[in-house]
């Protein structure tokens, strides 16, 4: 076991991968002799050479594209996309090839690609360097989507998805990167030292894709919620003093109804939040099939906590982001409901 | 000159009613074009990317550094293969007007192009085509049978009802399966190729596209990482003039040529009679040995027409002369490599007749056979609930889910109602709930 932020993670599973298995290479822009921009593939190159850690031109359809046809080829590529913000020009080769492969070849071919890419505002990123997409991503039938909140679950979930046969979009929340943000940006940083999830195992370990985690367990309501706003919620939670339960989705497909099901059963209570757009976003989805799954159980309406349905403003970031209070706000309206 | 900027927009030669005019063809006598060795520096390849690489003259004759030298029994087996193709698509145009399959797509005028290619090739090569290359399934010995099951989209059909016709692919031999959206297969190949040469092996790609579909990012990107990367690749432009109605121009931008692309990007360039059966051999086996060789990729430019409709959805004669493939200057690959084994004495009209009808009987037995297995409109089906399959490599809850409604969906379709016509009351009583 060692003490590893999210970066330290990310890059511990990588390295496991490419020791433990030949046919994995990573590909991506800045990723090789700099490692990377945010250094999650640092040292890699160097330990194991130019020809399975490849810089690339800047063309995030070519990454994608090339990625596709080693994956066909027998490699298990795992592509980063440098911002989650850039991945829009290989949209096209992800929904219309990527996902879809294995179908339209009845399971002939198939490309089993890892899109690695940080995702997420508050670092003065603008509105290029900050969204959030993974709803266009968890729309499209045929990958999977994992956003993990902690060092821990990055590496076991980063290793899963390299391994798994299908392709994995992996979001990765930049904010938390370095240390369990709570949303509040005047307060001095925190690392991941402290805390327990902070302490990662230096071999190979798997998560499942497809398992929720229970964050913080309670009784009064349940939030259910991924990625940075999972610490951001928690602190919301413990200013209130409330006995709430939070979720960390995890992996947004395969969805893991079940386990948000039961404590929203339980409880009564729901609120579904994230840090992207509230229309249309991935809360809609999960409102939805928290109130199919739960109806009965409902006390109160399902709330929902978002980014403002608006393009992430640079001199406005933390009036955008969904911070302590405005969960604090929403959360009491819930427990105060009816 | 103007004293200001005026919108250009592309010249088409000829429209329904005009005269065809091909003048914009730039065409060199067969044999005229040198034939450097396969490592010859990038920029030595910008005169054959201007130039057009031609083997068979106006006689049938097969002349210049470029004539591979093939004996009378290859040359006939590539005979055979495009009359195979030729024949299987005049018939499977016939089934979709008859409405037995809904959609295709014939590669009239433009067979040699992926016949030739696919024999210059290795077995073990792999092949990334676009929609209309169905002659390197044929060439690759893809079963006739198998082919119209998968336009039958029948019990048999290779993509289990998934695909549009035409949409073939074999993991087997070596052909990628077949998006249906255009150019993303380019940057596929190039990464196929890179991981080949990523695990030093020696098989090489090769992938197909219209020249229409040069003007997607795709083929941007591909070339790109075929040049950094060096990959062991052959990316072929069929420029068959029109994409649908768009004529080449609003691809190429009124430039000659498509295969200078490649010197300008750093890759070999070559311009390709494409239908010259001959040409299109020496320039697959040229590109091919140079990508085998470490030596990089190739931008193979086939210059042909597109005789036929885009598809069965298009007609022509809106937007093209009528007569316009009539005065294509390439005129038939079909019947100049006749003319080219007749000329050397292997080859006559008995034996041409002889095989067609060998080939028709083909075509006859394999329908016969295929239809048996069912089409859109009769016979047997596929299982619905395969529509779940594939999606993932294992079937997800919510999948499961899905595949139980639609499941209690069919059989409540499968009874009918009390109040619909032709319901029996022991129906109606069988049927349950709502």
């Amino acid at each position: 076991m060692a003490r590893m932020n999210m970066v330290q993670a990310l890059n511990s599973a990588m390295d496991v991968m490419l020791a433990r298995d030949p046919a994995v290479v990573l590909l991506g822009e800045d990723i090789g002799y700099f490692g990377g921009v945010f250094r999650v593939t640092d040292g890699l190159q160097r330990k194991y050479g130019a020809h399975r850690v490849i810089d690339t031109p800047i063309a995030e359809g070519g990454i994608v594209g090339a990625a596709i046809g080693m994956g066909v080829n027998g490699l298990r590529p795992v592509a980063e996309i440098q911002f989650a913000d850039y991945i829009y020009p290989g949209y096209d080769q992800v929904v219309s090839e990527l996902a879809r492969l294995r179908y339209r070849s009845a399971s002939a071919f198939h490309a089993p690609v890892t899109i690695r890419t940080p995702c997420g505002g508050g670092i003065r990123g603008g509105q290029t360097h900050s969204q959030s997409p993974e709803a266009v991503f968890a729309h499209v039938s045929g990958i999977k989507v994992v956003m993990p909140s902690n060092p821990y679950d990055a590496k076991g979930l980063l290793i899963a998805s390299i391994e798994d046969e299908d392709p994995v979009v992996f979001f990765e929340p930049k904010r938390v990167y370095n240390g369990p943000f709570d949303g509040d940006p005047e307060k001095p940083a925190t690392g991941w030292a402290e805390h327990p999830l902070g302490e990662v195992p230096d071999g190979h370990y798997t998560l499942p894709i497809g398992r929720a985690a229970v964050a913080r367990a309670g009784n009064a309501a349940t939030i259910v919620t991924y990625g940075t706003m999972v610490h951001v919620c928690i602190a919301a939670v413990e200013a209130l003093g409330a006995d709430v339960e939070v979720i960390d989705v995890r992996t947004l497909v395969p969805l893991d109804i079940d386990t948000l099901a039961a404590s929203v059963s339980r409880t009564g209570r729901c609120l579904v939040a994230h840090e992207a757009t509230r229309f249309a976003g991935f809360g809609a989805e999960l409102s939805a099939s928290i109130q199919e799954a739960c109806f009965w159980s409902l006390e109160a309406p399902i709330a929902r906590v978002a980014g403002w349905d608006t393009p992430y403003p640079h001199a406005f970031e933390w009036e955008y982001f969904p911070g302590k209070l405005r969960v604090m706000r929403a959360l009491r309206a819930l427990l105060e409901a009816a | 000159m103007n004293d200001v900027s005026r919108l250009h927009v592309p010249a088409v030669p000829a429209r329904p009613g005009e005269r065809p005019d091909f003048g914009y063809v730039r065409l060199c006598p067969a044999g005229a074009m040198p034939r450097p060795p396969v490592d010859v520096p990038v920029q030595e390849t910008a005169v054959l990317a201007e130039e057009l690489v031609r083997v068979l003259d106006d006689d049938g004759r097969a002349v210049g550094p470029w004539d591979p030298g093939l004996d009378a029994e290859r040359l006939r087996e590539g005979l055979r293969l495009l009359l195979v193709t030729r024949l299987f698509d005049e018939r499977m145009q016939r089934t979709q007007r008859q409405g037995r399959i809904s959609f295709y797509v014939r590669s009239l005028g433009e067979e040699a192009v992926s016949v030739a290619a696919a024999m210059a090739l290795d077995p073990l090569d792999m092949l990334f085509p676009s929609y209309r290359n169905q002659g390197l399934h044929v060439a690759r010995g893809m079963p006739l049978l198998d082919m119209m099951c998968q336009l039958l989209s029948n019990t048999r059909d290779m993509c289990r009802g998934r695909q549009l016709p035409v949409m073939y692919h074999s993991a087997p031999l070596r052909l990628f399966s077949i998006s249906g959206n255009l150019a993303t297969q380019f940057p596929q190949a190039v990464g196929w190729a890179m991981a080949a040469a990523i695990k030093g092996e020696r098989q090489i790609a090769a992938a197909w596209l219209g020249e229409g579909s040069t003007a997607e990012a795709d083929f941007h990107h591909a070339l790109l990482f075929a040049k950094v990367y060096r990959a062991p690749v052959i990316l072929n432009v069929v420029n068959n003039q029109w994409a649908i109605s768009t004529f080449q121009g609003f691809a190429g931008g009124e430039q000659r040529s498509f295969a200078a692309r490649g010197p300008a990007v750093g890759i070999a360039g070559l311009r390709v009679d494409g239908n010259d059966f001959l040409a299109v051999y020496a320039a697959t086996a040229w590109a091919a040995e140079r990508a085998r060789r470490g030596a990089g990729a190739t931008l193979i430019e086939l210059v042909t027409y597109r005789a036929g409709a885009h598809s069965t959805s298009d007609d022509p004669s809106r937007y093209r002369p009528r007569d316009d493939y009539e005065h294509w200057p390439l005129g038939d690959p079909v019947e100049r490599l006749m003319r080219h084994l007749v000329l050397r004495g292997e080859w006559d009209e008995p034996r041409h007749a002889a095989l067609a009808g060998e080939i028709e009987q083909q075509l006859a037995a394999a329908w016969k056979e295929a239809v048996r297995h069912g089409s859109l409109a009769d016979g047997p089906r596929l299982d619905p609930a395969l529509m779940f399959d594939d999606v993932f490599a294992t079937l997800p809850a919510h999948l499961a889910r899905q595949r139980e409604q639609l499941a209690a969906e069919l059989a409540e379709r499968a009874v009918p109602r009390a109040h619909e016509p032709g319901a029996s009351p022991a129906a109606a009583a069988g049927a349950g709930g709502p």
